[in-house]
């Protein structure tokens, strides 16, 4: 049985794309044959993290529209076997976008696929209903900072009242917590929350912590999902994130000052 | 004291609004039953591109078919069908044909793509008896549709269409912006977007620009993205025109410096 997974968050700049990419990369790497969606219409970025704003012809709100077929917009990517995007489109808005019509299409993409990642716009106007309207997982992605723990526990709300779930009365969407640009430094400076002080407000399952790491722009600017830099800090803690959503059993990592000496301390910096 | 009607009117839901729409058609041009099948050119197009003429709305010129039972507007429609359009709407019918395809539910359009105003059809007895248009004996080009002008830079998200001719921007043009033209396109500046020319289906429209690095560009359809273009001709000045079915993009030289090169 195929799952939608919503990558929401209510505040913008929280790092959706970049997530969702690295989590629908994640999925593929690990065998399951993956789409990650772009619902933010008029502000197309997936592609670009991506990296396939080279091939894109038709996109979702074609397909929508019945304008183009799903195979005429789905872009296969080169990189990781079984894993496809399908871009949005840069000159419509969100008015583009239709329960119907992605109801429709979401269908279509579950006969083909395990993983329906669906990249929300920021907000919790239409675009972001619509992102989330049919899905059966969701993953919040939070800043530990309170103006965004406060929109993603308003997003939270909103999944519990205007999803297809809900609406239906049906199993409640399953939520996830994704704390990233995670700075140990100011944590304990005190200049951003704790990771305990998020769970306390939101009270959702934490699903992974994704340390702030220069690899992460450096990855979006060479449109390359994170995950992919098995190296980096960011990537491997991606990859935790998609196993333990896959059901595995994964300590988390780069949450503690490690015991380093003098030398640990500079190798690190200059990693 | 409110008029119960429109009380009653305005109750419940929204009333049915009808407002002006602007759609791009394609329209074909059927040629004379007597010499070929009507549509034998349409099957070959169709089998370059199985699925790009999928529900595609479709306007049949009739221009060139005489106004006689000999051909068979339902059954040419029907056939249309099957391949995939959707007939809409003839163009240039003559009486009989119209009032067909009237029946069939498929609107007889006025004639006012000009220059094939229908001077052939009409018995014109007006020709003679009215001197003073004595154009209708020779009618004059159709009104050059004006160039469109973009002088600011067009960002990304802005779909700019200039319909019946031709678009020029002096201003670059943002990557996620979309130019359309039935004409040609110019831009003098950089075209970091996507530019379609010959949307109508003209496929002598061209595309120029002073430096290339867009995303798509397309003429009556045929289209090449960012990927499919050369990267020795990214950043440079080209034109971009159809040659057959092949879309050729060619570095736009200094005339000057290729005689000297020679």
């Amino acid at each position: 049985m195929s799952k939608i997974i919503v990558m929401t968050s209510g505040k913008g700049g929280v790092g959706k794309t970049t997530s969702a990419a690295a989590f629908a990369a994640g999925l593929a790497q690990r065998g399951h044959k993956t789409v990650v969606v772009d619902f933010d219409v008029g502000l197309r970025n997936l592609d670009l993290v991506m990296g396939c704003e080279r091939r894109v012809v038709f996109d979702f709100i074609n397909v929508i529209h019945g304008e183009a077929k799903l195979s005429q917009a789905l872009v296969k990517d080169k990189r990781i076997d079984n894993l496809f995007i399908l871009p949005t489109s840069q000159t419509r808005d969100k008015d583009a976008l239709n329960t119907k019509g992605i109801g429709e299409a979401l269908e279509r993409l579950r006969e083909q696929f395990d993983y329906i990642v669906c990249d929300s716009p920021a907000g919790i106007e239409h675009g972001a209903v619509m992102a989330l309207y049919y899905a059966d997982e969701a993953i919040v992605v939070t800043n530990p900072e309170v103006s965004s723990v406060r929109d993603s526990d308003r997003i939270l709300g909103v999944l519990q009242s205007k999803s297809k779930r809900a609406e239906e009365g049906a199993d409640p969407v399953k939520e996830h917590l994704l704390l990233t640009r995670y700075d140990l430094d100011r944590v304990e400076r005190g200049e951003m929350l704790a990771i305990d002080d998020v769970l306390e407000i939101l009270s959702i399952p934490l699903l992974g912590v994704i340390p702030e790491d220069q690899a992460v722009l450096r990855a979006s600017n060479l449109g390359q999902p994170v995950v992919m830099d098995n190296e980096s800090q960011p990537g491997q803690a991606y990859g935790d994130a998609v196993g333990r959503f896959l059901g595995e059993d994964i300590p988390h990592r780069f949450i503690k000052r490690e015991k380093k000496g003098l030398f640990g301390r500079m190798f690190r910096r200059s990693a | 004291m409110q008029n119960t009607e429109t009380r009653a009117a305005a109750g419940g839901s929204a009333p049915a609004k009808l407002r002006g729409g602007t759609f791009t058609l394609m329209v074909l041009d059927v040629p004379d039953p007597r010499r070929a099948d009507p549509l034998s050119g349409v099957e070959a197009k169709l089998r370059q591109a199985p699925s790009f003429f999928e529900d595609a709305p479709l306007v049949l010129d009739l221009q060139a078919v005489p106004d006689t039972d000999r051909f068979d507007l339902s059954e040419t429609v029907e056939r249309l069908r099957t391949l995939g359009f959707v007939p809409v709407g003839v163009q240039n019918a003559g009486d009989g044909h119209a009032a067909t395809a009237l029946n069939l539910g498929l609107c007889p359009f006025p004639a006012w793509r000009s220059g094939r105003q229908r001077p052939s059809r009409d018995p014109g007895p007006k020709t003679e008896t009215e001197p003073k248009r004595p154009e209708r004996e020779n009618p004059p080009p159709p009104p050059a549709q004006p160039a469109k002008l973009l002088s600011q830079p067009v960002r990304s998200g802005k779909r700019v269409y200039a319909r019946g001719g031709d678009l020029v921007a002096v201003a670059p043009i943002s990557a996620g912006a979309e130019l359309i033209a039935d004409g040609h396109i110019h831009v003098y500046g950089a075209l970091r977007g996507r530019a379609l020319a010959g949307v109508g289906g003209d496929e002598s429209a061209r595309i120029f620009c002073q430096k290339l690095d867009a995303e798509l560009v397309s003429i009556a359809g045929a289209y090449r993205v960012r990927e499919d273009i050369d990267e020795s001709l990214i950043g440079q000045p080209v034109q971009i025109y159809l040659q057959g079915e092949d879309l050729i993009i060619d570095p736009l030289r200094d005339p000057t410096a290729s005689t000297r090169r020679r």
